[in-house]
């Protein structure tokens, strides 16, 4: 909302800018939802047999709880690994819109190709979600430095927990772990809810959801690019319509 | 298989079937985001599909779950991410309201229905 009076958030240096990220990163929802989710993915690398570094890594590298759900029980379960690539594949689709939506938040006039590669690679749902919030109530130059640094909060929180998953999982009851696993869908869909500004977020979340169960259901292939693109489009195409005969 | 490439394969795996897979979609948003601003018809045409796409991997979750998720009945499971985020309506919009009451359910859920 430009020209609403002073910037709800406002920073004396990209230094300070950097800070004010991890420490928005503590306070989030997601904090708890990362939590749950890697105290779960840990849990589900340590039945399979991996090792606390390789789960580390697959933190650092992958950076998205869907793909490595999938590549975690592929590999654990002995999958084929052309089909587990694929698999991944899908559900790393997201991840293209979503950086070419965040990038333009994030930068500047004067800002480099290569000052763009960290929140590129940080570009994931809970950054996203966040970001898209908070980013349009900061001053454009402090914008990168937030972003970097919520993202390196919450990617610390999801390494660290992942460890706590990894040497709790022996001793974890099924209904709890469970319980661990669910965090993922319920607090997606519930923090992608109130990320939903204007009409075409909501038609593009419930359309996506009807859509993304029918085609699983239809066990349709490559159902998960179908509801998004599908869904994404009809919801976008409505909110033009809609625009233009207002 | 030698004991090295042993050792070696998992981390193999995971940059080639879990890292780059993954990776070639913030690539390619990267390349094609030069140069757009957030106002486009582009952008919003990508955040729709975007969270399309989201919804779509939420419905999967919820369906078809893996691990110990899957021994909850689907009745359950459904039942409380819809009560959870009935919850998060009346709740004035607070996600740790119905992401806890959500998580309640599914635990008192499971404890009686358990398959």
């Amino acid at each position: 909302m430009p020209g609403t009076g002073p910037l709800p958030m406002t920073f004396h240096s990209k230094t300070a800018a950097y800070l004010g990220g991890i420490r928005a990163a503590c306070m989030s929802v997601f904090l708890v939802v990362l939590a749950g989710t890697y105290i779960g993915l840990g849990a589900l690398a340590h039945d399979f047999g991996l090792s606390a570094f390789w789960l580390m890594l697959s933190t650092l590298l992958v950076w998205a709880a869907p793909a490595q759900v999938i590549l975690i029980s592929g590999i654990g379960t002995g999958a084929a690994l052309l089909e587990v690539a694929l698999a991944v594949t899908l559900s790393g689709i997201r991840l293209f819109p979503m950086v070419v939506a965040l990038l333009p938040l994030v930068r500047d006039r004067d800002t480099r190709l290569r000052d763009l590669l960290l929140p590129t690679h940080f570009t994931s749902v809970s950054m996203w979600v966040e970001s898209l919030r908070i980013l349009p109530q900061l001053s454009p130059e402090h914008r990168l430095a937030f972003c970097n640094g919520l993202s390196t909060g919450y990617m610390g929180a999801a390494v660290s927990f992942g460890f706590v998953g990894y040497y709790l999982a022996a001793g974890l009851p099924p209904l709890l772990a469970a319980t661990l696993l669910f965090l993922t869908p319920l607090s997606f869909l519930i923090s992608t809810a109130r990320n939903a500004r204007i009409m075409m977020d909501k038609l593009a979340l419930g359309l996506g959801l009807s859509l993304g169960a029918l085609l699983t259901v239809m066990n349709l292939q490559f159902d998960l690019m179908w509801a998004g693109v599908g869904g994404g489009t009809l919801a976008y195409a409505i909110h033009r319509v809609r625009e233009a005969m207002a | 298989m030698t004991a090295a490439l042993a050792e070696l394969w998992p981390f193999l795996v995971l940059i080639t079937v879990g890292f780059l897979p993954n990776e070639i979609w913030r690539a390619l948003g990267l390349v094609l985001a030069r140069g757009l601003n957030e106002d486009s018809e582009i952008v919003m045409w990508s955040r729709a599909v975007a969270t399309a796409t989201l919804a779509g991997v939420i419905a999967k979750l919820l369906l078809f779950s893996n691990g110990s998720l899957a021994a909850i009945p689907l009745s359950v499971r459904l039942g409380a991410a819809v009560i959870g985020f009935i919850v998060f309506l009346v709740a004035r919009r607070s996600v740790f309201a119905g992401v806890a009451a959500g998580e309640v359910l599914l635990l008192a859920g499971g404890y009686l229905f358990a398959n």
